[in-house]
């Protein structure tokens, strides 16, 4: 068994609109190892939802469409796969969470069917069996008295909960990876923390490799083994978290850093990255975060500077960092 | 639940006496002298007065209705004039007629239309959504007695292949048991009933389906496009179950909570709908009767027609929300 669980290699996924092609991932390339976890941040819009989407093949079609690259999963492609593959995958394999824990759950079912239904289809267990497991996978995820909350329905459910259940149902199959798509930006601070302290807890137990999509960095800090920062549909950089955090080398990751709230603060208002993210079918020729890089430089704005290995595991895309590390 | 439904029977009683109050006071206020009316214009002033006598209309406004209501809480809504036969006995021989054709059509409306607007939301763009959307646009502009004669012109008169009119070849009435002529014969295993009741059912459900068909069909298909959006259809696709499992499963049972409501008030649509129709193909059901009643000045039988058909009505939308309850598990009711 090889250590790389996922490799993206130069992954493109283009939207073909009425006013123009919006290159939401363009060109984006990272692996994650098994049992790893692996941090996917960057402004709203830089592309962190579509790319999970593009894994699970899932990209809505019209008027998205993969039209480049490899996405291989244990050394398969699943970009060459069918789409009967693809579903023996997901769910099974690979599951996915998502940002909305109040709208992910389908309103007229029961939860523990909801889970069931992916025991059912992955592992041919019948409905009594099914639904046994789907309640032992409640009490896993620290659902009070699982055996009553799995007739409940999604309503009768706190946000807090129902992700619980979005996590039982996600890990029901032991999938190898696990995709988090800003699994905790809904809910209440304390009941994020209590998920991602769950989330951890059964990545150990189970051996899950997570990707873990967040716009906050702070959860980075607190989860991740290695990150990579997206911008605009491009990686920018790439580290191991605790580098990341001690040696920012773009400057678009260290106006992020600069923008995490600190406790002992004084500070007035909290920093913000300044200007807007240019829109994606009207981008600058040079660096995409050439307009509002406080360090630009004449070149950024005519040359598009490419992701260099800077150091072992460091990758960074920035013409300030040509030269190695400065 | 249950505390629910004998709530909304309950309230069925100020309706019913509600229908029953308009329907008594739009003969009795708006004809000047009902008794002359329902005579016509040969009677003589002799006969007028005793069927005023008769029909009690020489006594105050709120005696009459008094007497009126207590006469159709028993079930009694006078004699029709036309046949002088009691008006329940009549409308209740016409009734199964009305209810099989009703019954029919709205199943035809509402599997055929749930289907195209489906395959329409599914395929949204494609020939098939092109075609149905245009037919169904064709299906709510089309007036149900040009249609029904237009199919008469054509599957009857011209092809041969249908029956012009009526319920069943004269002769072939199966044994009555529930005296739904369908369902009878196939209980009585009479075969050849069943093809002619059936042959001649075919055409008057069909135009009357045409209208709520349509309606239902758009109505599925707008449901659809706007459930297959969320949030849930993508996590039951991640789950990795298979797209028609998504789409008939996940996104449908969805789209039919709004469906139902108007499946639901499409039955009220489906009622009038079902006079017309009758009237076209001489369906012997309520419909036509109480067409015929209004056309001869029947009094009784109009009433009494009109009170049956608004008391099913009524019915038909307390079953509909009671469905409602079940699809959607967010309403409670108390
Ligand atoms: N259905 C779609 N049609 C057209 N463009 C789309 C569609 N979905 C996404 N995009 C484009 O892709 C870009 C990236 O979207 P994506 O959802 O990946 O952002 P994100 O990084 O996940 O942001 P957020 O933090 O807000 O979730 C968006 O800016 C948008 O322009
Ligand atoms: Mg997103």
């Amino acid at each position: 068994m090889t250590q790389t669980l996922l490799q993206v290699k130069d992954l493109k996924t283009h939207f073909f609109l009425e006013d123009g092609v919006v290159p939401a991932v363009d060109g984006v390339s990272f692996h994650l190892n098994r049992g790893e976890t692996l941090a996917v941040v960057g402004e709203s819009g830089s592309g962190k939802s579509i790319t999970a989407t593009s894994i699970m093949r899932l990209i809505p079609n019209p008027p998205g469409r993969i039209v480049g690259g490899e996405i291989l999963f244990n050394g398969e492609d699943l970009l060459k796969k069918t789409e009967k593959e693809m579903r023996a995958i997901r769910g099974n394999r690979i599951s996915m969470i998502f940002q909305e824990p109040m709208t992910s759950l389908n309103p007229v079912f029961r939860v523990g069917h909801q889970i069931a239904e992916s025991l059912m289809v992955h592992q041919g267990l019948n409905k009594q069996e099914a639904l046994e497991k789907s309640i032992e996978m409640l009490r896993l995820t620290g659902i009070p008295s699982p055996e009553k909350r799995a007739h409940d329905f999604p309503h009768q459910m706190s946000g807090g909960m129902r992700q619980r259940v979005m996590i039982a149902m996600a890990l029901c199959c032991r999938p190898e990876l696990l995709i988090a798509d800003e699994p905790t930006t809904a809910l209440d601070v304390t009941i994020q923390a209590q998920i991602l302290d769950l989330m951890l807890e059964l990545k150990e137990q189970l051996g899950t490799a997570i990707i873990m999509i967040t716009h906050d960095l702070a959860v980075v800090a607190e989860v991740a083994d290695r990150a990579v920062v997206m911008y605009c549909g491009k990686l920018v950089e790439e580290a191991p978290v605790l580098e990341l955090f001690d040696n920012p080398l773009h400057p678009y990751t260290r106006g992020l850093l600069k923008s995490i709230p600190h406790i002992n603060d004084n500070q007035e208002r909290l920093y913000m990255i300044e200007g807007m993210v240019p829109a994606l079918t009207n981008l600058p020729p040079g660096c995409s975060f050439a307009p509002r890089c406080p360090e630009a430089r004449p070149r950024c704005h005519v040359e598009r500077p490419s992701l260099k290995e800077v150091s072992p595991g460091r990758r960074v895309s920035c013409w300030l960092h040509e030269g190695g590390v400065r | 639940m249950l505390k629910y439904i004998v709530k909304r029977l309950l309230l069925l009683i100020p309706v019913l006496f509600g229908i029953s109050l308009f329907v008594f006071l739009v003969l009795h206020l708006f004809t000047a002298d009902p008794a002359a009316m329902m005579l016509g214009q040969h009677a003589t002033a002799e006969q007028v007065a005793a069927l005023r006598e008769e029909l009690g209309f020489n006594k105050p406004l709120y005696v009459q209705f008094g007497i009126f209501l207590s006469q159709i809480v028993q079930g009694d809504f006078g004699r029709s004039l036309m046949t002088r036969a009691p008006v329940t006995d009549e409308l209740l021989t016409r009734f199964p007629a009305t209810v099989e054709l009703a019954v029919a059509a709205m199943l035809i409306a509402t599997v055929v239309g749930v289907t195209i607007g489906v395959i329409s939301a599914v395929k949204q763009y494609s020939i098939f959504d092109y075609l149905s959307m245009v037919g169904a646009l064709l299906g709510v502009s089309m007036p149900i007695f040009w249609l029904g004669l237009m199919l008469i012109i054509l599957f009857s008169v011209t092809l041969g292949w249908l029956p012009v009119s009526g319920r069943i070849a004269v002769g072939m009435e199966p044994t009555a048991i529930t005296h739904f002529y369908l369902l009878d014969s196939l209980l009585t295993g009479n075969w050849e009933a069943f093809k002619s009741a059936l042959s001649h059912l075919i055409l008057p459900a069909v135009a009357l389906a045409s209208y709520s068909m349509a309606i239902i069909a758009r109505m599925t298909r707008s449901t659809m496009l706007e459930v297959i959006r969320q949030d849930y259809i993508r996590t039951a696709r991640s789950k990795g179950l298979a797209e028609s499992v998504v789409v008939f499963k996940h996104a449908l049972r969805n789209a039919l909570i709004p469906v139902t409501t108007v499946i639901g008030l499409q039955m009220g649509s489906l009622l009038g709908g079902a006079v017309l129709t009758e009237t076209v193909f001489s369906w012997p059901g309520i419909g036509s009767f109480i067409v015929n009643a209004i056309l001869a000045g029947d009094f009784p039988v109009v009433q009494g027609g009109v009170i049956m058909v608004a008391t099913i009505f009524v019915v038909v939308n307390l079953i509909v929300d009671i469905l409602y309850a079940y699809l959607d598990p967010r309403i409670k009711y108390s």
